[in-house]
């Protein structure tokens, strides 16, 4: 098993080193401004000499992230749920959600900043949590709604309740959806975090020292901050690929990953 | 077989509104204890919807359904039936021990009588070893025989079968047929068994109800004399291909009307 599971990982990892490897000669060789690329191994010198201001930013910027993920997620299933359980309600609303999924959500983000202080983590946590909401929301109610009619049949034959059908059938049937689309807000939440600070905020966030960075061209520093995000961001989603994997040991999918 | 039926059909008439189909005119029928009953017709000659209709999982437009000598929704209530569909209608995420114990759960029993007696059932359909397997591991056939087993599990009076083995290559459902007949035997429930072929319900049924469409109607029953238990060398027998012709002729003769597809599903 860990043999086949490394035989799997062997190919992005001699992908990712060339492709560092390359990045690392080339900028060498064509001697390329630090402005325009900075070398790999400047960005995690850099790293390593700026990682007493870089990762409390990154941690800060990650609590916002977190912050949005956990509220917009909840809300978005606590949402799909209410409006799973009356039909015509969801009828009625679920093509307006799909219409607002589609609407660049970061696009409000200075209007966020103006509604709550604009220093404080709030404002990115909501942009964050808006940004989660809408997708979790569609996914669970399309997987609430993803019960087949026959299985709802055998539960009507045994003389089940709705909401013995609910938790035996429907909730179980959505959980493949909402971990798809846990996944998606994760990554959501870090943009929505990092990039609402670039509209201004606490000096000690990380979107903020990217900005601050690149404005006085330190860009090896903004550089660094990326990395840091990056890191930030994988961790998250691995979070919630690992809870995936627990939740759903059942399915086939998760069996032949 | 002088006992009161268990199902019993009076003037049964389902309309659906939409399109203004009569699925369903005038059935009358009744099926007396431990009776094995096949209902027989082309597509959209109502058979399924009769047999939902005696699980009061549609209701008749008129007519009366009675069940074990109550209302179709009061024996659905009291848990009177057990249903296999045309797809095993497994849930993936539990495993096929958990499958089974599902209808008993439904019915509160704890936790060591669900158990004991999913055990009971797994050694009945012969499956014990894939207990703590999921659905999807399994072959199309054994997924069948779980649903069988799910459906017995609580030993109901009576068993609701629609086209369980359509779905499955002839010689699989040549075997679920005598695994059938064997476990029919042993469990001793009236058996409603919705059906395509012509030679699967002869084989199976003391009485074969051959149903033809639009309006759906009894077209006429035949009574099948074969002895039990059956076996291999039924299929061989003179009398067992008299019954298979006259099945056939009772359905061409009302099914004038037959779609050349329609046709060909009966052969």
């Amino acid at each position: 098993m860990s043999v086949r599971r490394a035989g799997e990982w062997l190919p992005a990892l001699v992908v990712f080193v060339v492709v560092v490897g390359l990045w690392e000669g080339l900028v060498r060789a064509l001697h390329v401004h630090q402005f325009l690329l900075p070398k790999p191994s400047t960005i995690v010198s850099v790293f390593w000499t700026d990682r007493h201001t870089l990762w409390p930013a990154g941690w800060y910027t990650f609590k916002e992230a977190l912050g949005g993920f956990v509220v917009g997620s909840g809300l978005g299933m606590l949402a799909a749920t209410v409006v799973g359980r009356f039909q015509t309600a969801g009828k009625a609303l679920m093509p307006i959600f799909i219409a607002a999924n589609a609407v660049p959500i970061i696009a409000f983000a200075p209007i966020f900043g103006a509604w709550f202080n604009p220093i404080s983590p709030h404002s990115k946590m909501a942009v964050a949590g808006v940004l989660c909401f809408l997708p979790v929301l569609v996914n669970t109610l399309r997987g609430l709604q993803s019960a087949k009619p026959r299985q709802i049949e055998l539960m009507r034959s045994y003389a089940a309740s709705e909401l013995q059908i609910w938790r035996r059938v429907r909730v179980p049937a959505a959980l493949p959806f909402v971990f798809t689309s846990l996944k998606v807000a994760s990554v959501l939440a870090m943009i929505g975090a990092i990039v609402s600070e670039y509209f201004g905020g606490a000096l000690n966030a990380l979107g903020v020292t990217i900005n601050n960075a690149a404005n006085v061209f330190q860009f090896d520093v903004a550089w660094a901050g990326i990395l840091v995000a990056s890191l930030l961001g994988i961790a998250l989603y691995g979070a919630v690929v690992a809870t995936e994997r627990v939740v759903l040991r059942w399915s086939p999918q998760e069996r032949s990953s | 077989m002088s006992d009161a039926p268990v199902v019993r059909l009076a003037n049964v008439t389902k309309t659906f509104r939409q399109g203004n189909v009569t699925a369903l005119q005038d059935i009358d029928l009744d099926l007396v204890p431990g009776e094995f009953v096949s209902l027989i017709g082309p597509s959209g000659c109502g058979k399924s919807t009769l047999l939902r209709v005696i699980g009061d999982l549609i209701e008749p437009t008129s007519g009366t359904v009675t069940v074990n000598g109550k209302s179709a929704r009061r024996a659905r209530n009291d848990r009177d039936y057990g249903i296999v569909f045309q797809d095993a209608v497994l849930f993936d995420w539990r495993t096929v021990a958990k499958n089974i114990a599902l209808p008993l759960e439904m019915l509160g029993w704890d936790r060591d009588r669900r158990r004991a007696r999913v055990r009971e059932m797994l050694e009945l359909v012969e499956l014990g070893a894939f207990a703590d397997h999921h659905p999807w591991q399994l072959s199309g056939g054994m997924q069948q025989r779980v649903a069988i087993a799910r459906a017995l599990a609580f030993e109901p009076a009576l068993l609701l079968m629609d086209e369980p083995f359509g779905a499955l290559d002839e010689m699989t459902r040549e075997r679920l047929n005598l695994e059938l007949l064997s476990i029919w035997e042993k469990a001793g429930s009236t058996v409603v068994f919705v059906t395509h072929s012509i030679s699967e319900a002869v084989f199976l049924s003391n009485r074969v109800v051959v149903m033809s469409p639009r309006p759906g109607r009894i077209a006429g029953i035949v009574e099948i004399d074969l002895p039990y238990p059956r076996t291999v060398e039924t299929r061989e027998e003179p009398r067992y291909f008299e019954l298979v012709t006259s099945v056939r002729e009772l359905l061409r003769s009302r099914g004038e009307h037959l779609l050349p597809e329609e046709e060909a599903n009966l052969a």
